[in-house]
């Protein structure tokens, strides 16, 4: 089944961006009575009843700008001709898009346009694809007057002397080129860059004659500019001046399908677009209710890994980890893999086998993989990467609202009059949300950081936020609750909606904790290292400036007590009566594209999809009669604990479903001991991963571009993901498990996942009426979508909360046990970099390594000089966990006694730092706090070595048998 | 698992239910035992309690006994 075209919306260009007032504007174009929101232009109006304006400045995703005079009409009683982009409609105009006059005007605006471009049309990248060849056709232009003496495009004038106007074209950036000659600075680069993407790393140097696109300062290129490569500026380049490299190489696509991306929970929207069954370029799909038109550089460029070399495409079995793979055929890899399994059971017990479901597969592969243990395993060990990220959100969330999810849509940040961002850094996790919000703040809403380092939302090209609260690591309750202790004691509450929405009693009690004198800012200043009056300052606006949203990350999670402070988070909002309300709310930005649906698809080992616990004998009957077998009512092992099973022994076999625990997980040599203790590993994944250094059993998986199923991003959004090639494995993620399923006597027999959507939709209360029907013609629906929320559900807990009055729960801050001292003096935090994902097994096969081709570690100057560490030297970082050796650089970004690193680079193994503390509620990581010691090294540590020797041995495929 | 280490995990989840307000702390650890160990835990953890409990805290310990025993 193919979807050539979607039915809704088109994607037409209509010049200037949609009013939003509701009052109506009726005016004639051309004849034709046309009635729009007051506001929009008379380009838009006209665009909306049909009639095309010529243009090249304007586009809808940008203010109107009035450059290029090739939109200019005539309106009656007035005087001249008026640019129809800049020119609002009034009631009762009357315009004419056409006549003589403005024909002429077009025409001489084009030849001037024309007598500087080169006539190179045929060999150009755009052809086909070019707004300035469509314009010249559009006006009518048929020869050109002028011959031009100084010119942007000839390299050399008529005597051979090179021109000092012609600039190379500059190709460092590895997606796309800019080439100088071919532009006509109608500016819609610098203003898509302004505009859409906020980061303000393009501008017009020069005037007149002389002005030119320019990244960055005078020796800059666009790879060594500010420049984030989210290609807004090559969508919005009318020419062939911003082009990507991809066209240049392939040509024009012919067709386009509209998918949803596969990387970060922002869960953009794209049109994959193709020729033939090869994918020429992604485009952020403008009606794409997540992203609304934009991407970042991993959406849009990001996608070679999904026909790298290093994809494994046929299956692989070994009886043991020191022998090399040996390729089979499915039924010989299902067969093996299915005795193996079984035989574990029979030997160890039924709960001896688990599964890992995958946080970046779909909704319909997830359910099946958590049916499988639960249906055929016939025991609830199934668990997520959501363990460890936002477990903690599940469990927080649930206790304080009734519901594990984000409150709002992405839309109503253009509603906040306060963010309040914590544990999170939006520019580098969740950029295209990021983008969003610093156009909210440039327009004036206040902001409120919370985080260790000085991420780019603290301070960067016109943003500020008004707070910067630089905590140590690990004292986020103390923070939190000295938050909530100036907004009670300082009378600052919504005590009608407290009354009104949550329990009172639990309140009283609640105020009475966070009022004494220890919650105090002054009281927690020596703990968290934030002055006290900073605090106050931050609580004050945060509780006054009006609608107040807070978005909140890994940060927050992935601690000790990283379930109390999603408590505590939940407690601020309901305290100021900031949940239920557009513009507002709380916002887990989760880390993964599917890591929401992973949950709402009964991931975890104790709930079965939808939130309900597996104890629950009406949610077990459920299930027992659409599946005709017996739910246990024990909770399942969650990843950590079956890890601790495996090298207890009793733990023996798991099916690992697009995950690299081995990377991932924390405390990496206990996760190898673990792995190395099963008898039966099945790792299904694009790559060998690191995970699959332990496998018996490689099952090769489908990328995004090759399957149908559907993601549930942050906001709750199930978007559809379209198959637009063959899998090159043969077969998709789905099917390869109802295989196995099958292999051990399922005898399940989907054709379609439109069929596993209607059994999650049949079995699970808040998908009742979502259906693949339902998505082609909504294009999303956000969860609950059922008979009492048809349409879906944008904004949560409006009239009340899900689980009736709201929970003030009090929240006491412990001290995490780790703590620095002699050995380790230094505080260690973990995050990620714009231009990798996660593990980086899909990125690092992409361009995107020339932004960040090994993890590095962030000390400030004070700790570096001391020890001796200059910019770029190797130091061996340690903790009681382990060792590794990375580059360091030296930044005022950290505070002193606080070092950074990502977790991207598999042979730096950040985990082998990591420590097997977790949150006391979901036993999610404490990835945020390690102590560590810093020192100069010559290279890399044994353990490094050891691990790059194993993975190099356990990757050997045999030649495949005759 | 390391006993040390399953110890720390039931004294982490007493250590938040004791500084909640009302009487009911024991009944809201063993709860949340309950809800969230697998079998295997919580038969170590009773094992644990019924050879002495080294190292469980106080509300730990009261808890046990309302902790399930695996069938």
């Amino acid at each position: 089944m193919k979807d050539f075209i979607i039915p809704w919306g088109d994607d037409r260009d209509l010049g200037t961006p949609a009013s939003k007032s509701t009052k109506s504007v009726t005016l004639n174009i051309d004849g034709f009575d046309v009635t729009v929101p007051e506001g929009t232009s008379v380009m838009r109006a006209s665009a909306l009843a049909g009639i095309d304006i010529p243009k090249l400045c304007a586009s809808d995703n940008l203010e109107a700008f009035g450059s290029c005079r090739l939109c200019v009409v005539e309106i009656e009683g007035r005087r001249g001709t008026p640019a129809s982009c800049t020119t609002p409609v009034t009631p009762g105009m009357v315009v004419h898009t056409q006549s003589k006059k403005v024909q002429k005007i077009r025409k001489g605006v084009m030849e001037l346009y024309i007598s500087d471009h080169p006539l190179d049309c045929l060999t150009c990248a755009a052809n086909g694809d070019c707004e300035l060849q469509d314009m010249a056709g559009a006006v009518g232009l048929r020869d050109v007057r002028y011959e031009a003496v100084d010119t942007h495009f000839k390299a050399k004038n008529t005597s051979g002397e090179s021109n000092p106007q012609w600039l190379p074209k500059d190709d460092s950036n590895p997606y796309f080129t800019y080439d100088p000659a071919k532009c006509i600075v109608c500016s819609r680069c610098v203003r898509a860059c302004e505009e859409v993407q906020g980061t303000f790393a393009l501008t017009i140097s020069g005037r007149g004659f002389d002005s030119r696109v320019s990244a960055g300062s005078l020796n800059d290129t666009f790879l060594s500019s500010d420049c984030v490569s989210c290609g807004a500026c090559v969508q919005a380049c009318p020419t062939a001046t911003l082009q990507e490299k991809s066209v240049i190489e392939m040509g024009t696509p012919t067709r386009s399908v509209i998918t949803t991306c596969a990387y970060c929970g922002v869960g953009c929207s794209f049109k994959a677009e193709m020729r033939g069954d090869e994918l020429v370029r992604m485009t952020p799909y403008k009606h794409g209710k997540a992203n609304r038109g934009h991407s970042c550089v991993k959406g849009r460029f990001a996608y070679g890994y999904a026909t790298h070399q290093d994809r494994i495409l046929n299956p692989m079995i070994r009886d043991t980890i020191d022998q090399p793979w040996r390729e089979v055929s499915w039924a010989e890899a299902m067969s093996f893999a299915a005795t193996k399994m079984r035989g574990l059971q029979e030997k160890y017990g039924q709960k001896s086998i688990g599964v890992i479901t995958s946080s970046r597969c779909t909704n319909e592969e997830t359910f099946l993989v958590q049916k499988l243990t639960r249906a055929v395993f016939g025991n609830n060990n199934t668990d997520t990467c959501a363990r460890v990220c936002h477990s903690p959100t599940g469990y927080g969330l649930g206790q304080t609202y009734g519901t594990s999810a984000g409150t709002q849509d992405f839309d109503s940040v253009e509603e906040t009059d306060c963010a309040l961002i914590i544990g999170a850094n939006p520019t580098d996790g969740h950029p295209v949300f990021a983008s969003r919000l610093k156009k909210r703040i440039r327009q004036g809403a206040k902001l409120i950081v919370i985080d260790p380092r000085r991420t780019d939302m603290v301070k960067s090209n016109h943003i500020q936020a008004d707070h910067h609260l630089p905590l140590r690591p690990g004292t986020n309750v103390a923070i939190v609750t000295a938050l909530a202790h100036v907004i009670v004691t300082e009378g600052l509450i919504d005590a009608d909606y407290i009354r009104n929405r949550c329990d009172w009693d639990e309140y009283l009690a609640y105020a009475e904790f966070v009022s004494d004198p220890r919650h105090s800012p002054e009281a927690v200043e020596l703990l968290t290292g934030v002055p006290a009056a900073d605090v106050r300052a931050a609580a004050r606006t945060y509780a006054t400036a009006g609608k107040s949203a807070i978005y909140y990350g890994l940060g927050v999670t992935e601690h000790s007590q990283g379930s109390t402070t999603v408590i505590g988070i939940a407690n601020l909002a309901m305290l100021t009566g900031n949940v239920g309300i557009n513009g507002a709310g709380v916002n887990p930005l989760r880390g993964q594209n599917n890591v929401q649906g992973s949950c709402d698809m009964g991931s975890f080992p104790h709930e079965l999809p939808g939130y309900r616990h597996v104890k629950n004998a009406d949610v077990r009957e459920i299930f027992e009669k659409a599946w005709n077998v017996t739910i246990d009512p024990e909770p399942g092992l969650r990843i950590p604990n079956m890890l601790d099973a495996a090298v207890d022994g009793t733990f023996k076999g798991l099916y690992c479903q697009g995950e690299d625990i081995l990377q991932s997980d924390p405390d990496t040599k206990h996760v190898a001991a673990g792995l190395a203790a099963m008898e039966c590993v099945i790792v299904h994944d694009l790559f060998l991963n690191e995970t699959a250094n332990y496998a018996h059993v490689f099952l090769p998986g489908s990328s995004f571009l090759e399957k149908d199923g559907t993601f549930t991003n942050a906001e709750r959004r199930i978007n559809r993901v379209r198959k637009v090639m063959a899998p090159k494995n043969g077969y998709a993620d789905w099917e390869v498990t109802q295989m196995l399923a099958n292999a051990m006597g399922a005898g399940w027999t989907y054709t379609h996942p439109s069929q596993i959507m209607d059994e999650i939709a049949a079995t699970t209360p808040s998908f009742a009426n979502v259906s693949y029907d339902l998505l082609e013609e909504r294009g999303s629906i956000q969860w609950p979508c059922n008979d009492a929320n048809p349409d879906g559900t944008p904004l949560m807990h409006v009239d009340g909360f899900v689980r009736g009055k709201g929970r003030l729960i009090v929240t006491e801050y412990v001290a995490t046990d780790e703590k620095t001292g002699p050995r380790f003096p230094l505080l260690l935090t973990t995050g990620r970099i714009l231009s990798q994902y996660n593990v980086g097994a899909q990125t690092r096969r992409t361009a995107n390594v020339v932004w960040h081709d090994q993890d590095v570690l962030e000390i400030h100057p004070h700790d570096a000089e001391v020890r001796g560490v200059k910019e770029g030297d190797f130091v061996k970082l340690a903790s009681r966990s382990g060792e590794t050796t990375l580059r360091a650089t030296i930044t005022d970004r950290v505070s002193p006694g606080v070092v950074y690193t990502t977790f991207h680079h598999p042979d730096t193994q950040a985990n082998v730092i990591t420590t097997d503390f977790s949150d006391w509620a979901t036993n999610c990581p404490e990835y945020k706090v390690t102590a560590v010691q810093v020192s100069p090294s010559n290279g890399p540590t044994d353990w490094q070595e050891d691990y790059a020797a194993q993975a190099a041995a356990s990757r050997r495929i045999l030649p495949a048998a005759e | 698992m390391k006993t040390e280490k399953m110890v720390y995990m039931a004294n982490q989840i007493a250590t938040f239910f004791v500084s909640q307000p009302g009487t009911d702390q024991a009944d809201r650890v063993a709860a949340h035992i309950n809800d969230f160990w697998e079998p295997r835990m919580r038969e170590q953890f009773l094992t644990h309690v019924t050879a002495g409990g080294e190292g469980l805290s106080e509300l730990s310990l009261k808890a046990a006994a309302l902790v399930r025993q695996p069938a």
